[in-house]
């Protein structure tokens, strides 16, 4: 292939110009001045072709060189991935940092799998066999806990003329030749902006489980489902992705650093590696992949670094596996694209966001979904079956959701968890806004909680609504006339309303107790809580005061069940229970 | 990089002048980034960088302004492929203006080296968690919000607001427990007036500092380009004394919001496409290129801990300023009027106040395992008697309940003690202590985000008349 190279007539800050690139592709990947950095081909007027840089542009000439690549951002898809740290354009960090030390130089470039590593391949397809893309090949122990199936690239397809044993290769070795002649290794590149392909999307009956108490009962998604999380900063949005990150019922974790801060990535990297992964018992990394591309690195790679992690996300669930990807903040990524369009001089919309940024987030929160696998259908195999849930951190700007980010996210994930600045000062976490979150998935997610969670779990959801809604409107009236007003019925919606508040909504991340809360847990504590609210109505009715009920150490005892361990949780909810019938009842003697 | 005038080439391109730019004729003399010599007629020689290139023009930003440049005249040629600053220790005790020209009247520095002030990003798998807790002897901080090394943790203030004698007060006290190692201020002033940059000056020579601060002065009626120089040069500075020499070095960077308001300035000459209140839409990738360059590296023993100050208009947190600042610093103290008018020092309005790292800083070891529930607890009784409070102002004192009363008594006397501590230092025991006292004006039953063995150790009922 001749190369197309042509040269630069100008530059501005991420965004350069080349003239004498005739032939060059819309997004394609080129190399850029001397330092032959990184960029993509985003426009193109006759022979000159605009591109964005996903490094510092500084201290370069016109007239230096701009080289063609000839395809556009790919990634290399293969094992290895899991545990990996990546920058937004799948250079592995560790690796970068080998080359220039602490701080990441210009230029660099690093191999994004390990290359000399063996894999203890073992073969699933024979000679002879047809294959199309998605086919199992074979499969590796990625972790001790995962294999790893080699796929046949999607779009490739024949009869599998050779393929090696049982045996240990590298990634870069062949381990099959189709009739045609294409040799297979077992990894594959893909372009990160073309979502990889599906049979079809399946409904989404099965619940993500996050092991917060808000979400699960509250404003549950779907596996393959997709949610935002929007709030102002210091709402907590980090802190809930990285909660879910460690607790949720996926098998990989894809958790992409959008333009954030560098010490919390630190902070990732140091804790995650310490933490056992409930499911397996194995070290968490293990299932996880980090893509970071924090706020001070190059805006264009952050704009890059979404797509690279949904891809892998896509790539794992195509073997069946389901998986969660958390973008910590995709309102980083929409800037990155805003700082792009107003550097090409394009029209702007809304708040200087380009026009295309809805068409942007449609397409991105399109690529979840829970879907039929590409591959062979065999007999007795109905087909692999993977998912890919997201979870979008949004940074409203004043935390301000009319904001066209949070506006046209809205539209296309399927739940809303609204994070709500006065919550977050009076130290609420997770400061998930119960009035203002929904989540769409709840009808189709309700027989699965009906057959699979605890007894009563939507009957008592229903209840902590209306109580929470109740608690809603009696507050306007307090703010007018003051609690005193109140009917005892009415103050005790309050007390009863707080009490969820502090014991059920609130969830304390630091503590090991309650940091995740079980199904278990989370649908005995509601149902202790709703069963207290009912004692204390038929006590208040039966003559008791309020205030006795109140100032009653039972209280406390029934609050104090949310930091027991969900390990035999519902054996002590069941003493509290007895222990507070039986207290009412006392109570309700005394006053008769 | 020769700075020799004889070997350089001098142009007269210019065509154009806007505001603090100028356009040159030919883009393809210099690369981006280049900084110029602009030599005038009378030959006065100022400074400028080069922004954009195209082959029809360059656009440079003139370091002292364009006033008195004309296109006819002034002749341009190349100082420095880049903006670069001189790096050595000798820098301690040393004051720079805001592109690294020593205006104390001594001598210029001999550098060891020569950084491009723009500085890279730091590997964040190269970054070392920040995790030692330092003691500013402020109750609000150390107790709620608490900083730790290798932290940016800004104040938000207002005009008006006492926010300068707060940074003093932290530089002044602050150490971390137990260590007594080479410690350096980097001071970045930035559109600072005569009178804020003479308190801090008089107050370093005071509190005997002088001789451990680096001060890169740029005062309001300096430059307005050498203010977006300023904190640059500040933290270039910063990161070599860091994790070169081993400094646990502390950056101030005052005022931020002159910052940005140079950066709209620039942008608007530039005729870019303004964002919110016209400020460019890359103000977030801008100010992350500076706070972000705080923290720790692994192996390295120094390092950058960073308090910027910055200045809310008209004491709005959503305004774009704070608000970008909070997506990317680390929390964020805020200062509160109605505080200050109640004339209670440090006037900290806690509740919107946040230190993401705080829990690496406490706990076990550190401080004290309860440390988390103890301060979680006094912001949940404290927010609440704040709802009450403003309940109280609508509805009148006799409409509450009884345990209103208690929040109402509580949040009083923690404003007044706690918050308001005066110029006095205190250690985190000391912080520990009030809080308990004050956490004994509510009914022991009210602290359930406490464990209950914690309260059963440290409980004790108050009165408001303890207090007085």
């Amino acid at each position: 292939m001749a190369d197309i190279a042509g040269k630069l007539v100008r530059i501005s800050g991420p965004m350069i110009a080349a003239d004498g690139m005739l032939g060059v592709a819309m997004g394609e990947m080129v190399k850029v001045g001397k330092l032959g950095l990184m960029g993509e081909v985003i426009r193109i007027d006759g022979e000159t072709a605009y591109a964005q840089v996903y490094e510092d542009t500084s201290g370069m000439f016109l007239g230096e060189p701009v080289v063609a690549q000839g395809a556009p951002l790919s990634i290399e898809l293969g094992p290895g991935l899991l545990g990996q740290t990546y920058d937004g354009i799948q250079r592995p960090l560790i690796d970068l940092q080998k080359t220039s030390g602490d701080f990441i130089d210009r230029g660099l470039s690093a191999d994004p799998l390990d290359y000399t590593k063996k894999w203890a391949f073992t073969p699933k397809a024979a000679v002879g066999q047809e294959v199309t893309g998605g086919d199992y090949l074979g499969s590796v122990p990625e972790t001790e806990y995962l294999d790893h199936n080699i796929m046949v690239p999607p779009g490739v397809s024949g009869k599998i003329k050779t393929i090696v044993g049982t045996g240990e290769y590298t990634v870069q070795e062949t381990i099959a030749t189709l009739e045609d002649g294409t040799e297979l290794t077992m990894t594959h590149k893909w372009p990160v902006k073309l979502p990889r392909p599906f049979k079809k999307k399946l409904p989404m009956n099965q619940p993500f489980i996050t092991g917060q108490r808000v979400l699960d009962m509250l404003f549950p998604i779907a596996l393959g489902g997709s949610a935002i999380v929007p709030g102002g900063f210091g709402t907590g949005k980090t802190v809930v992705e990285q909660q879910i990150s460690k607790f949720c019922n996926a098998d990989i974790i894809v958790y992409v650093g959008c333009g954030e801060r560098g010490n919390e990535m630190a902070d990732v990297l140091d804790e995650f590696p310490k933490l056992r992964d409930p499911k397996t018992g194995g070290p968490l990394m293990n299932r996880m992949i980090l893509v970071v591309n924090t706020s001070n690195m190059p805006v264009a790679a952050r704009e890059a670094s979404v797509y690279t992690g949904i891809t892998l996300g896509e790539y794992y669930r195509d073997q069946g596996y389901s998986v969660a990807m958390m973008a910590d903040s995709t309102s980083r990524w929409a800037e990155a694209l805003r700082e792009i369009s107003s550097r090409l001089e394009e029209m702007p919309g809304e708040e200087g966001y380009p026009t295309y940024l809805s068409t942007r987030t449609a397409e991105f929160y399109e690529r979840a979904g829970r879907v039929d696998c590409i591959g062979t259908i065999t007999k007795g195999d109905e087909g692999r079956r993977g998912s890919l849930t997201l979870v979008g951190a949004v940074s409203p700007p004043g935390g301000d959701f009319s904001e066209p980010v949070t506006q046209n996210s809205m539209r296309v994930a399927g739940g809303f968890w609204a994070l709500d600045a006065k919550l977050a000062y009076s130290r609420h976490y997770p400061a998930i806004n119960w009035n203002m979150s929904y989540s769409l998935y709840l009808n189709d997610l309700d027989s699965w909680f009906r057959e699979n969670a605890p007894a009563g779990w939507m009957e008592n959801r229903q209840k902590a609504v209306d109580l929470l809604q109740r608690d809603t409107e009696l507050q306007e009236i307090v703010q007018l006339v003051g609690p005193d007003a109140l009917q005892e019925h009415e103050r005790l919606v309050l007390e009863m309303a707080r009490m969820v508040k502090e014991t059920f909504l609130q969830q304390n991340a630091f503590s090991d107790d309650d940091a995740y809360s079980s199904l278990d847990k989370t649908g005995h504590l509601i149902e202790a809580l709703m069963l207290f609210y009912a004692e204390c109505e038929s006590a208040l009715s039966a003559g008791v005061t309020l205030e006795s009920i109140l100032s009653h150490p039972i209280r406390e005892e029934v609050s104090r069940l949310r930091e027991l361990n969900p390990e035999g949780f519902v054996e002590k909810k069941e003493k509290v229970v007895q222990e507070m019938k039986a207290a009412l009842q006392g109570l309700v003697e005394k006053a008769a | 990089m020769a700075e020799s005038g004889l070997l350089q080439k001098e142009y007269w391109d210019l065509t154009y002048i806007t505001g603090p730019l100028v356009f040159l004729k030919n883009g393809g003399r210099f690369p981006t980034g280049a900084i110029l010599n602009l030599t005038m007629e009378n030959g006065e020689v100022r400074q400028g960088q080069v922004l954009e290139v195209t082959t029809d023009h360059a656009v440079v930003q003139v370091l002292q302004g364009t006033v008195g440049i004309d296109i006819k005249g002034t002749a341009v040629s190349l100082k420095n492929e880049g903006a670069r600053i001189a790096c050595s220790k000798d820098v301690i005790g040393r004051v720079f203006n805001g592109i690294g020209q020593p205006i104390d009247g001594l001598a210029p520095i001999v550098a060891e080296e020569e950084r491009s002030i723009l500085g890279a990003a730091i590997n964040p798998v190269s970054r070392n968690k920040p995790n030692d807790f330092i003691e500013t002897g402020i109750s609000v901080i150390d107790g709620f919000n608490t900083l730790v090394r290798g932290q940016k943790l800004p104040v938000f203030s207002g005009a008006g607001l006492p926010a300068n004698e707060l940074a003093n007060m932290i530089v002044q006290q602050a150490q971390v427990r137990g260590e007594d190692e080479d410690f350096v201020v980097v001071f970045a002033a930035m559109g600072l007036t005569s009178r804020e940059a003479d308190y801090f000056t008089r107050s370093f020579e005071e509190g005997g500092q002088g001789q451990r601060v680096v001060a890169f002065m740029n005062k309001a009626d300096d430059p307005v380009i050498e203010r977006l120089f300023a904190p640059r040069s500040a933290l270039t500075i910063a990161e070599y004394l860091a994790f070169d020499k081993d400094y646990q070095v502390l950056v101030i960077l005052t005022d931020m919001t002159s910052y940005c308001e140079a950066l709209r300035q620039i942008s608007s000459a530039r005729e870019e496409i303004p964002g919110r209140r016209g400020y460019p839409g890359y103000m977030y990738t801008d100010l992350s290129t500076i706070y972000e360059r705080a923290g720790r590296i692994h192996g390295k023993k120094g390092s950058v801990t960073q308090i910027p100050i910055l200045t809310m208009p008209d004491d709005d947190i959503t305004h774009p300023i704070p608000d970008l600042t909070g997506y990317i610093t680390e929390g964020q103290i805020v200062l509160g009027r109605s505080l200050h008018r109640q004339n209670v020092f440090p006037p900290v309005d806690l509740l919107p106040c946040l230190s993401r790292l705080m829990n690496n800083g406490i706990g076990e070891g550190r401080t004290t395992a309860w440390h988390r529930e103890w301060s979680n607890q006094l912001y949940a009784s404290y927010a609440r008697g704040r709802d009450v409070r403003k309940l109280m102002a609508i509805v009148g004192e006799d409409a509450l309940t009884p345990m209103d009363k208690n929040y109402l008594n509580f949040t009083v006397s923690f404003e007044t003690n706690m918050v308001g501590q005066g110029f006095t230092r205190r250690t985190i025991e000391e912080t520990f202590d009030i809080g308990w006292k004050l956490m004994g004006l509510l009914p022991k039953t009210e602290l359930t985000r406490i464990s209950r063995e914690t309260v059963d150790e440290f409980y004790q009922e108050t009165k408001p008349e303890d207090f007085k």
